[in-house]
């Protein structure tokens, strides 16, 4: 069977360095931080008190207050981003067969926030279970695909993807194979996080595994600077409209590029930490440019994982050596997280729109904070240090790894008809 | 309006999101002021919270309209 072509022709965002593709971009490609004190609870007494949040959203402004009451704020990002994507590609319940139109939605962890407002009410009461009849439909991760297919009349397959920091990678894969398939025409696919509150901050403090920079916010996500320590928490939302290649002509649509393939693994090893050869991570490298059909050679631009931790990212690196080879010093390198922080389950799609956007500009945005080389890192390679370059990007490749093992990686390039 | 009525047209304009004018004493929560079976379940949770009671379930099915709420927690509120 031969499968079909799948290309993106919507992108909505928000992240914290920009509430549109527009501003995104133009921040990552000036490098811009989007880490300060967090506003968005008392942190006071936290070992972290920075994060990367999205700035000024207010719910209210995209839907009525008694909607923005039962969404979950993981929830509220994802409808908005949707209705941007959905937008951006011109197509509505008059224009698309919404039976063919499918949402697959990613989060990393869901509706935290809420579950935590709702069991700290039942502790402070005597014991009365008076649980808002809206606490688990707003908690499940799976909501907010279901809110999407709802916001648009979208009647395709339609569930959520959940890998950790890999989520909403794993999410676009899985759109696009359904497409490919012919079991669709057109997905919505992206994902979203929010758990910048006292559970989610305090979760991954407890596991040593953010920075503590608190002097210093804007230069805590350092990737590959010789002394990070630790990932800077960040929330985001983004959908990718991905749709099938002649469905997407006969309409007219725009298109930004064509998704090459993707794949997943696992590292079997360790709940958080990575495989030390970074094993998972080199197999799905080369999963992604078989199914892609392509050579190392092809891909210009990667978009790593990179988030700035000791251990994670030296085994992300030594994966990309053995994967490219000599090649390997002829790519650019870089960590947006860097400036946008970890955006958890739904990095995986805010860095693919990098990976697009500097398929399409033919600029690869900066890892902003370098001030330390690390001796463990190849000086040959190039990590983009602080100044975003220019140069021909064809195809891009885009890594996620998420606790528990999972690896998923998605090969953007450029759109030739 | 007495001090109870007031207080349970506050919370329904707040949980249902519609406007005081609406919210009348025959008005109907699903039927005029648009709440699902969810939202019902809320609001008369949002009831039992204001007026520091507990409304059976049995009795809480028979408390479909502002009126009959108003009524209910005149006669039950502490």
């Amino acid at each position: 069977m031969q499968l079909k072509r799948v290309v993106v022709t919507g992108i909505g965002t928000l992240t914290p360095i920009g509430n549109n593709l527009n501003d995104y971009w133009s921040n990552l490609i000036n490098g811009v931080s989007g880490a300060a004190n967090i506003t968005l609870f008392d942190a006071s007494k936290f070992k972290t008190r920075f994060a990367c949040e999205i700035k000024g959203f207010d719910p209210t402004q995209f839907m009525d207050r008694k909607e923005a009451r039962k969404l979950d704020r993981f929830a509220q990002l994802a409808v908005v981003a949707s209705d941007m994507a959905v937008a951006d590609a011109g197509i509505s319940t008059e224009n698309v067969d919404v039976d063919r139109v499918g949402v697959i939605f990613a989060s990393g962890i869901g509706g935290l926030t809420t579950f935590q407002e709702e069991v700290i009410s039942f502790a402070k009461g005597d014991g009365t279970p008076r649980f808002n009849p809206f606490f688990i439909p707003k908690m499940i991760l799976d909501i907010a695909a279901g809110q999407i297919s709802m916001r648009h009349g979208f009647r395709g397959p339609n569930f959520a993807v959940v890998s950790a920091c890999a989520s909403s990678t794993n999410g676009i894969i899985s759109a696009v194979d359904n497409i490919r398939l012919g079991k669709a025409d057109i997905i919505l696919s992206g994902g979203s996080e929010a758990v910048i509150s006292e559970a989610g901050l305090g979760g991954f403090n407890s596991m040593k595994a953010m920075s503590e920079r608190n002097d210093d916010p804007a230069t805590a996500s350092r990737p590959y600077d010789k002394d990070r320590d630790g990932f800077v928490m960040g929330e985001a939302a983004g959908v990718l409209v991905l749709e099938e290649y002649e469905h997407a002509i006969k309409r007219g649509a725009k298109i930004y590029c064509e998704i090459a393939g993707g794949g997943a693994t696992a590292d079997a090893y360790h709940l958080t930490a990575p495989h030390p050869d970074g094993l998972g991570a080199r197999n799905v490298m080369l999963a992604a440019l078989k199914d892609a059909g392509m050579k190392p050679e092809e891909i210009d631009y990667i978009n790593t994982h990179g988030t700035s931790t000791p251990l994670g990212d030296g085994a992300e690196v030594k994966a990309i050596t053995e994967v490219f080879g000599e090649h390997a010093y002829k790519l650019n390198i870089s960590s947006t997280k860097s400036m946008t922080g970890h955006c958890l389950g739904a990095a995986g799609v805010i860095e693919a729109i990098a990976c697009i956007q500097s398929v399409i500009h033919d600029i690869v945005p900066p890892t902003i904070n370098h001030f330390t080389d690390d001796p463990e890192l190849d000086p040959k390679l190039n990590f983009t240090f602080n100044k975003a370059q220019k140069r021909t990007v064809n195809a891009a490749l885009s890594n996620t790894f998420g606790f528990g093992g999972h690896n998923a990686c998605v090969i953007v390039k450029k759109y030739v008809a | 309006m007495s001090d109870i009525a007031t207080r349970v047209k506050k919370i329904i304009v707040d949980k249902l999101g519609v406007d005081e004018a609406e919210v009348t004493n025959e008005a109907s929560f699903t039927n005029d002021l648009g709440a699902d079976s969810l939202d019902t379940v809320e609001l008369i949770m949002e009831f039992e919270k204001e007026f520091n009671i507990s409304i059976p379930d049995e009795q809480a099915e028979t408390i479909t309209t502002v009126g009959q709420a108003v009524a209910y927690l005149g006669e039950h509120a502490k």
